[in-house]
């Protein structure tokens, strides 16, 4: 099952470091290394199994972008599944960003009309901190006008901090096919083990493809921040040419758990309740690993 | 094998007894020797009063010897100071301000290593300037660390010169100092570059040391150490570890007990870690130094800190040190990362195969209750040594060392 994934935005944006960092293990500082792309760059990705995403990075510049739009109108528009937009933040020259993505806009609506359409507004670590939500609100009601009466889902995010990752894990979660039935199997786990939360992420990228919370947090980004702590562990292992297999954390307040789950997810299990030792839960964990391998399989 | 380990002990504490004695020209008999500070550094109070105002707590600065991070401007001290200490992103230190005046950094609230540090600015020349106090300064000294900028090929000869006059005047006050030159910011070079900056500035610096030196009867006696480092990657972090090892009095018993922790577990490799500041205050000597799995131990300590830091309840910080609690990392090429807290600065990690992690599982947990005690008493029983000493200088009193025999014979072999 191919899914293709569009990548345009202007040349310099950050498209083809955000690919690089979710999906090829480049670190941040890595992607300084990146030169500009030179019209179309087709990768495809496994994802979840028999997932595959093909994921067109268009480059940016001006002469680049006028193509799109005329000779390779067709090639480029058909068939999408998302349109993933990024805005520079930082260099928002209005009239000709807003120009070309009207342009985008009409171009998927005409070739792909169910596409679904994400608008990424990155280099968000160029503004100070205290300044940061109160612009890209601005941004993102611009934005929202300038995309009636299209749908949009609009999120801020800086390849230096785990915003990144929960953008894209939300661009994922949309994409993945079975998510409710998925959603509904962790829930029922969940009650079963007694977990406060229970995560599952892809393998190769660590984005959170889905969850179930028994128990309120108040951290909102934790996903995020887990996604990108565990991925730099991880990308840390790669340099000694190993990788972690399992994690498990015990301490008075709480049993956390990462462990391999099915061939392309890792799960993660945070219990509180101290009653339950960790070898309990690993021991539930292997066992419902074959429903939820069957359940990875059918789709 | 016990009884020649609580022997050796003894010799241990004995030789730490003092090693040199200044009199001041009042005739009081001051102790400088590293790991018996005595609460009047017997400097200009003035001084203290001016950089120590925060540290007006007696008794906890009786036992902090202190490093001096020394070197011309733009080398490299501040960043280093931020990096190791101030868990402070390499990328972030571009954006430091240069250091005007010299500042003194307690660093003993948060990491086992109750140092001060102190971050001499570049811009000063601290020997010519009348308002710093050098003597009183270098007095005190453990260790002097002199950062020099590799990159800066034009600066070696001023570099080198000022280390050389910096020595003299160190040595020439304070007999104890350990020098140490981190050759630094070497991130960008290969490999064979590094060994040919290394050496040359080593040869370049023996000759300076050898043209001042008149008397020819210093140079003998001057050791020192260099260091390739950088902070993007842990060779800061190592080369730190290896200067802090020669100021904790009580290394070398840290790390006869991880050797022997190591045998009868049958451990690849132990470390002591200072979870703060990633610093390790022993590992154990079956092997040379593992720069890879020092590095893996490292990342996995900030895995571990990071993800608890979001799961915690508000008012626990950092990981709890009860004896039920660890972290457990298992790697694919049959390794496992096994992370003890052994007390509120002080992580233990291990490397441990797979096989004889899972079959001696209880045995190491019951071995790890012993070393924790054991640590504890080591660390103990240090304070109380040298406050015995400072209270009357001419006593060894070694009543209360460590008693490691008896951990020596309640550890069980694994066979």
């Amino acid at each position: 099952m191919r899914k293709k994934i569009l990548l345009i935005g202007k040349s310099g944006s950050g498209k083809t470091s955000m690919r690089a960092i979710i999906f090829a293990n480049y670190t941040s500082r890595d992607t300084n290394r990146l030169g500009a792309t030179i019209e179309v760059n087709q990768a495809y990705f496994k994802f979840l199994g028999n997932l595959i995403l093909n994921l067109w990075d268009c480059g940016g510049q001006d002469h680049f972008m006028e193509n799109y739009f005329s000779s390779q109108r067709d090639t480029i528009f058909k068939n999408v599944e998302v349109l993933i937009y990024v805005f520079d933040v930082y260099s928002f020259e209005t009239e000709k960003d807003i120009f070309y993505y009207q342009r985008s806009l009409e171009s998927l609506v005409t070739h792909s009309p169910n596409a679904k359409i994400f608008v990424l507004v990155n280099k968000m670590d160029l503004i100070p901190e205290y300044e940061r939500d109160k612009k890209f609100e601005k941004h993102k009601a611009e934005i929202l006008e300038y995309s009636k009466p299209v749908q949009i889902k609009c999120f801020q995010t800086s390849i230096w901090d785990e915003t990144l990752y929960r953008a894209w894990s939300s661009i994922v979660q949309d994409i993945v096919l079975n998510s409710s039935l998925l959603a509904n199997s962790l829930n029922e786990f969940s009650n079963v083990i007694e977990a406060d939360e229970i995560l599952l992420f892809e393998r190769t990228t660590f984005l959170v493809v889905s969850q179930s919370l028994r128990k309120e947090h108040s951290d909102l980004k934790r996903f995020e921040k887990i996604s990108s702590i565990i991925k730099q562990f991880k990308v840390n292992c790669n340099r000694f040419d190993t990788t972690f297999q399992s994690i498990e954390i015990k301490n008075d307040n709480f049993t956390i758990i990462i462990d391999n789950f099915t061939p392309n997810t890792y799960i993660m299990v945070i219990v509180s309740d101290p009653n339950i030792t960790p070898a309990l839960t690993i021991h539930n964990i292997k066992y419902a690993q074959k429903h939820f391998q069957l359940l990875e399989s059918q789709t | 094998m016990s009884k020649m380990m609580s022997s050796s002990v003894i010799d241990q504490t004995s030789s730490l007894s003092i090693s040199s004695q200044n009199i001041l020209s009042n005739g009081t008999i001051v102790d400088f020797s590293v790991g018996s500070m005595p609460a009047n550094y017997g400097y200009d109070e003035s001084f203290s009063k001016e950089d120590d105002e925060e540290d007006s707590n007696e008794e906890s600065s009786q036992f902090k010897p202190r490093i001096l991070i020394m070197g011309l401007r733009k080398s490299g001290k501040t960043s280093i100071k931020n990096v190791v200490f101030h868990k402070m992103e390499p990328n972030e230190t571009l954006l430091l301000d240069p250091t005007t005046k010299t500042n003194l950094e307690d660093i003993s609230c948060c990491s086992f290593i109750t140092f001060q540090v102190y971050d001499c600015s570049g811009q000063i020349d601290l020997f010519n300037d009348p308002t710093c106090d050098y003597i009183a300064l270098l007095k005190g000294c453990g260790s002097l660390i002199f950062v020099i900028d590799a990159q800066d090929e034009d600066q070696y000869t001023d570099a080198i010169s000022c280390l050389t006059q910096t020595i003299f005047k160190g040595y020439n006050i304070n007999r104890g100092i350990k020098f140490e030159v981190f050759i630094h910011k070497v991130d960008g070079f290969p490999d064979e570059k590094k060994m040919d900056i290394y050496n040359e500035i080593q040869q370049r610096a023996n000759e300076m040391l050898i043209q001042q030196d008149a008397t020819e009867s210093l140079i003998q006696k001057i050791y020192l150490n260099y260091h390739l480092t950088s902070i993007y990657d842990h060779s800061i972090f190592e080369a730190f570890s290896k200067v802090v090892h020669k100021l904790i009095p009580q290394h070398r018993q840290l790390e006869r007990l991880l050797d022997f922790l190591c045998n009868s577990c049958g451990l690849e490799r132990a470390f002591l870690f200072d979870v703060a500041s990633k610093i390790f205050i022993a590992s154990d000597c079956i092997s040379p130094l593992d720069t890879q799995l020092y590095e893996l131990c490292c990342d996995k300590i900030d895995l571990v800190l990071d993800i608890s830091n979001i799961y915690a309840p508000k008012d626990v910080e950092g990981i709890s040190a009860d004896d039920s609690s660890y972290t457990c990392v298992k790697l694919n090429n049959e390794l496992y990362l096994y992370m003890k807290q052994v007390d509120k600065f002080l992580a233990f990690v291990c490397v441990i195969r797979d096989e004889i992690f899972v079959e001696n599982r209880g045995i190491m947990d019951y071995n790890l209750t012993l070393f924790k005690d054991s640590i504890k008493d080591i660390l103990s029983a240090q304070k109380t040594v040298s406050q015995d000493q400072s209270v009357n200088n001419q006593n060894n009193t070694n009543s209360s060392e460590p008693d490691t025999s008896n951990m020596a014979n309640n550890i069980l072999g694994n066979l």
